[in-house]
């Protein structure tokens, strides 16, 4: 029985060991509903007593025997097996008891090792103590020597220095005397209250002031280059010299050598090469020396940079608007328009040469001024060539002019071709000329104005239209100029003009604007003339121009008929024999005007005539001698009111005649005009005179010549008829004794003269 | 608006002569002189009946000759002179005269065949008036004579060109132009005496001629200009001497002057270069304007008394062109506003300072004349009316356009 519960306890033993680890066996799900089981041997809620009971209420004997052999075997195994677990343990414990024990002998003996080595580190310390208190006087004696053998090292370089100096000077090698000085200076500066010192100190000063002088002596010498000038003032600048002062030492050098150059300037290709280029090397070895070393010095702050490169543009700037008013007023002087070639190469080196300023200080507003000079130059150009132009015009009108005072009448056509052939080669030439503005291998011609606004405004406004326009307006001003004061034009000159300006409304004008368009590929984003204007202009031109010729031709006539009638005395005058000469005169005049005319227009419409226009001349003049008789008819007391009636039924279907009217391009119409005004100013004269019988007769005579010279020139004869009818009618009126000639009679007088 | 027709008038004969009768401010009427060799030469007197637009019209004879110029009095509505051509000879006589001369072996001009142009000054019959209203047709059935109250004998002095009243004077005062001579007569013993006071010559090469002239309001009515070739003078009546000369103001001949009633240094003038100029007389190198608007020869030009923007030329196109020459008048923005039109309302003055200013232009063409018409003249009566005269004997009374009358008063 204790057996059995010796093997419960061991099983709760092992069962409390295996929750101690922590390990499940497997069957573990199914020990939980038995783990309260009492009856489980291996569980550890086992209970002996319920298990005995248990084992004896349910069991057989035999099985109880059976259970007690299995049970007691199941204790002797458990047992043995406690026994060598047991055995094992104390083996293992055994054996580490023994390694304690060792480690404790070890440890007793180090702890012996240990104080001796204390006792020797003391014993040395010692030592130590005692060597270092007897050598500490020797050491301190070895560093104040190698203190004073670096100080007289010091000291020698300084007593040698102004030697040293002087022997560089000697030898002009500047820049290692101002790096020795460099480095002596602080040292001086230092112990300058030491009389010796001092003495060197000074030495050095004067050495270096000299050094100073001559470096500026060399600065201020003309001759040297612009490198040697940069190094001169390198080593000023590490001379202390003031920097705000050397910029400007430098700069009004740099200005004095440049400005020579300037005076020199004969030409701009000289001022390209030369100044331009000085200029660039200054602004190179300037921005070196004060701009990039200063950004890399310490010793300089920003502001230097910034006086510096302010300095430098105000300098830039200076010189270049210097230059550019030289260059200005050198392109002013260059007036001959002949060859235009030089100019726009000068111009173009010019500008290319600038770009190299532009590249070299990016901020400067040189080159805009450069291409500014261009432009002007070139609208400059323009404009003399609009004045060469124009002068060359008036230049062969005198020539036309003069060509004409020669009495040779046919040359008037030859004339009008040759001149309006120059002017057209001429207009051709500044064209090719302008054109090189615009070529393609020439810098500035890329620029947005050479291509716009040039082409459209400069070339075509102002060249090619203000020509034209000039033409048309100095066309006109003969007509305004020359009306009051008696014709100093000649009037053939007016008639030559008259038909350019024809031919330039119908040709010329838009041949001369398609040449400029394609030459210039004028873009038209600005507003321009447009050819009908401009052919608008020209054509009211040669109206003017005709109409004024009209007027001048009709005015010398017109004179020559008023004086003849004013001049005369109508009453007393002698019986006519003959046609007047001033008659012949005036036909004369119109016949050489008609001839004039002919050269240079075209003959025009007239109304037809009838197949014997000669024979109907006299048969209309029969109705005018009807109507003399009419007048002379009338004059009788009973029937006053008849003449009027019969005058103004007359007028009633004739039209109103506008004496001084627009003529048409053509020689019939001119001649009307021409005729019209002579024979309108023959009526008011005669109106204002009074006639004896002969005044009147010689008046039938007069107009009847007239009438039959006159006729062919006109458009409508019936309009020379209407005026001589009343030129008779009206002296018939103005007659004291109104009786007219027999017709026969007239027409013999005027076929005798 | 519609503007009235013109009124149109025809006299017999062929006439050059007219003005306005100065001295009637109430009745629009105008004189008008005629020129015939042949016949009996007549003044008519024409009154224009602005409301029923009827003309009345008187004739009085002018027996002394075909009458060139003729001038209304200032003072009295019924005196005048005239210019007038003398032909005493007589043509049969002169042509036997002729050959008795002819036979020998000198021929010296016979003084009395001349043409002579004499200037007088005449009085109208005073019960002209009263006659004129009832019974017009009748007056020309018995025509009175005008009444010679004396010559202006310049006989020697040469033709007679035109005679110029003194501008607003009492009437007394007369300038008569013979050849190149200007002559001031003093009137006397109520017209019957005629006195030269000074004389003035033009002294130069050739024959030189005063085609015309024009006595100024301005300068107390110490100035007058005249006309002689291309040339415009202006004379000092105190010295008879010349003030200023605009040579070669036309390119042909100068056919007449007018001064600007209101501007004193302003006169128009008008020529056979068919320009009408206006001239500031301070600086006489150039014109102020130049109109070109018509095509012949402008024999006359006048400027309206009250409203010197209005300007009338007549031409031998047979034209007669009104225009308003508002840049260089008196009242360049209209009219003035007085300060008592002001004092009534702000608003006025604001529209008038609003009102574009008008431009220089032609009003109209009057082309109802079918010969040269030498003669246009604004009435004294009435502002707004004027009448021209062309040679065949038209006479048409026209007005100025309702729509610029407006724009001007307004």
């Amino acid at each position: 029985c204790c057996v059995i519960t010796g093997t419960g306890r061991r099983r709760k033993v092992h069962g409390m060991l295996k929750l101690y680890y922590g390990l499940n066996e497997e069957g573990k799900s199914n020990e939980q509903p038995q783990a309260l089981d009492p009856c489980d041997i291996n569980g550890p809620h086992f209970d002996p007593e319920i298990y005995m009971n248990k084992l004896r209420r349910e069991c057989t004997l035999a099985e109880l025997m059976d259970q007690e052999t299995c049970m007691v075997k199941q204790i002797r195994s458990l047992d043995s097996d406690m026994q060598t677990l047991v055995y094992e343990n104390y083996n293992k414990f055994i054996s580490a008891t023994d390694t304690i024990r060792k480690m404790k002998n070890d440890f007793k003996k180090m702890e012996d090792e240990m104080d001796c080595l204390s006792a020797n580190m003391e014993a040395i310390t010692d030592f130590s103590a005692r060597i270092s208190g007897t050598l500490q006087d020797q050491h301190t004696q070895i560093t104040k020597l190698s203190g004073v053998h670096t100080l007289l090292r010091k000291l020698q370089f300084l007593f040698e220095l102004p030697a040293r100096l002087n022997k560089c000077l000697e030898l002009q090698a500047y820049s290692q005397a101002v790096s020795s000085h460099r480095r002596a200076r602080c040292v001086l500066q230092q112990y300058s209250h030491l009389p010796s010192f001092r003495g060197i100190q000074d030495d050095c000063h004067a050495i270096m002031d000299k050094l100073a002088q001559e470096l500026r002596q060399k600065f201020r010498d003309g001759g040297t280059s612009a490198k040697d000038l940069s190094e001169c003032v390198e080593l000023l600048l590490q001379l202390d010299e003031p920097a705000e002062e050397l910029c400007d030492k430098f700069l009004s050098h740099a200005r004095s050598r440049l400005e020579s150059d300037l005076q020199g300037l004969e030409f701009i290709d000289r001022g390209c090469n030369e100044f331009v280029s000085s200029l660039c090397l200054v602004i190179t070895s300037y921005q070196e020396l004060f701009i990039v070393h200063a950004q890399s010095d310490e010793l300089a702050s920003k502001n230097i940079t910034q006086m510096a490169n302010a300095k430098l543009h105000a300098f830039v700037d200076d010189l270049a608007a210097c230059y550019f008013s030289l260059v200005e007023r050198r392109i002013q002087e260059e007036k001959s328009v002949g060859d235009n070639s030089l100019l726009v190469r000068a111009l173009d080196r010019f500008h290319r040469r600038l770009q190299a300023v532009a590249k070299l200080l990016p901020g400067s507003s040189v080159p805009h001024h450069g291409t500014e000079i261009v432009i002007r130059a070139a609208t400059e150009r323009v404009k003399q060539y609009l004045s060469a132009l124009q002068s060359f015009y008036m230049d062969s009108l005198t020539d036309v002019r003069q060509a004409l005072a020669t009495p040779r009448l046919s040359v008037a056509g030859e004339l009008l071709s040759s001149l309006s052939a120059s002017i057209l080669n001429q207009i051709k030439s500044v064209l090719a000329s302008v054109h090189l503005f615009t070529a393609k291998d020439i810098t500035f011609s890329n620029k947005p104005y050479f291509k716009g606004e040039f082409c459209s405004q400069g070339v075509r406004e102002s060249l090619v239209v203000s020509f034209i326009k000039f033409i048309c307006q100095s066309s006109r001003q003969f007509c305004e100029s020359a009306g009051d004061k008696g014709g100093s034009t000649p009037p053939i000159l007016l008639l030559l003009l008259s038909r350019l300006c024809l031919d330039y409304e119908t040709s010329t004008i838009s041949y001369i604007l398609t040449l400029t368009d394609e030459q210039f590929l004028v873009q038209h984003h600005t507003p321009v003339t447009p050819v009908t204007a401009l052919c608008a202009e020209a054509r009211e031109a040669a109206q003017k121009l005709l109409n004024h010729y009209v007027k001048v031709q009709g005015l010398i006539i017109s004179q020559m008929l008023r004086k003849s009638v004013e001049t005369r005395d109508w009453v007393n005058t002698i019986e006519p024999r003959n046609v007047r000469a001033v008659m012949k005169r005036v036909v004369e005049d119109a016949t050489s005007i008609d001839v004039q005319v002919g050269l240079l227009y075209e003959e025009g419409v007239r109304k037809a005539h009838s197949s014997d226009s000669s024979k109907r001349t006299f048969s209309v003049y029969s109705s005018s001698r009807q109507q003399a008789a009419r007048y002379a008819a009338s004059y009788t007391p009973s029937a006053p009111l008849d003449t009027n009636l019969l005058s103004n039924i007359h007028k009633l279907f004739s039209e109103r005649i506008d004496i001084f009217s627009s003529v048409e391009f053509n020689k019939v119409s001119v001649m009307t005009g021409i005729i019209k005004i002579s024979l309108k100013t023959f009526l008011e004269c005669v109106r204002l005179r009074t006639f004896g019988r002969y005044g009147l007769q010689q008046i039938q005579v007069d107009c009847h010549y007239l009438q039959m010279y006159l006729w062919r020139f006109v458009s409508d004869e019936n309009l020379v008829h209407f005026l001589l009818d009343e030129i008779v009618g009206s002296s018939a009126h103005r007659c004291l004794d109104p009786a007219p000639m027999e017709q026969s009679v007239i027409e013999v007088i005027c076929e005798r003269g | 608006m519609e503007d009235d027709a013109p009124v149109i008038y025809g006299l017999e004969f062929q006439a050059r002569a007219l003005t306005a009768q100065t001295a009637e401010t109430d009745a629009i009427r105008f004189l008008v002189g005629t020129q015939s060799l042949k016949f009996e030469n007549q003044i008519h007197v024409i009154e224009f009946d602005d409301e029923n637009n009827i003309i009345n019209k008187n004739v009085l004879l002018h027996q002394a000759g075909e009458i060139w110029h003729i001038g209304a009095s200032p003072a009295d509505k019924a005196v005048l002179t005239t210019c007038y051509n003398k032909s005493e000879s007589h043509c049969l006589y002169l042509f036997f005269f002729f050959l008795i001369l002819l036979s020998r072996a000198s021929f010296p001009t016979a003084s009395d065949s001349r043409v002579v142009s004499c200037a007088a000054v005449w009085r109208m019959p005073c019960d002209l008036e009263t006659e004129s209203h009832e019974s017009p047709d009748d007056s020309a059935h018995n025509p009175q004579a005008l009444e010679l109250l004396c010559h202006l004998d310049d006989s020697t002095y040469g033709n007679a060109a035109c005679v110029l009243w003194e501008p607003m004077g009492d009437g007394k005062r007369v300038i008569s132009l013979a050849d190149n001579h200007a002559l001031l007569w003093d009137l006397q013993e109520s017209f019957t005496q005629a006195k030269v006071s000074s004389t003035a010559t033009l002294e130069g090469k050739g024959q030189l001629k005063f085609t015309s002239g024009k006595w100024s309001p301005h300068h107390n009515s110490s100035q007058f200009a005249t006309a002689n070739e291309t040339a415009i003078r202006a004379w000092d009546l105190r010295t008879m001497s010349q003030i200023y000369c605009i040579e070669n103001a036309h390119g042909q001949l100068v056919r007449d002057l007018d001064f600007n009633p209101n501007r004193q240094y302003y006169l128009a003038s008008c020529g056979d270069d068919c320009k009408v100029k206006f001239w500031d007389v301070r600086n006489v190198q150039e014109p102020v304007k130049t109109l070109e608007d018509h095509s012949h020869w402008v024999w006359s030009v006048r400027y309206n008394h009250s409203h010197d923007q209005l300007v009338l030329t007549a031409s031998s196109d047979s034209r007669l062109i009104l225009s308003n020459m508002v840049s260089i008048s008196s009242e360049p923005f209209g009219h003035l506003v007085d300060d008592d039109e002001l004092s009534e309302g702000e608003d006025n003055h604001q529209e008038e300072k609003n009102k574009e200013p008008l431009k220089d232009s032609v009003v109209s063409t009057y082309e109802e004349h079918e010969d040269s018409v030498y003669a246009a003249e604004w009435s004294s009566a009435d502002p707004w009316l004027f009448a021209s005269l062309s040679y065949d004997g038209r006479l048409v009374i026209n007005r100025v356009p309702r729509a610029l009358k407006y724009r001007i008063l307004l």
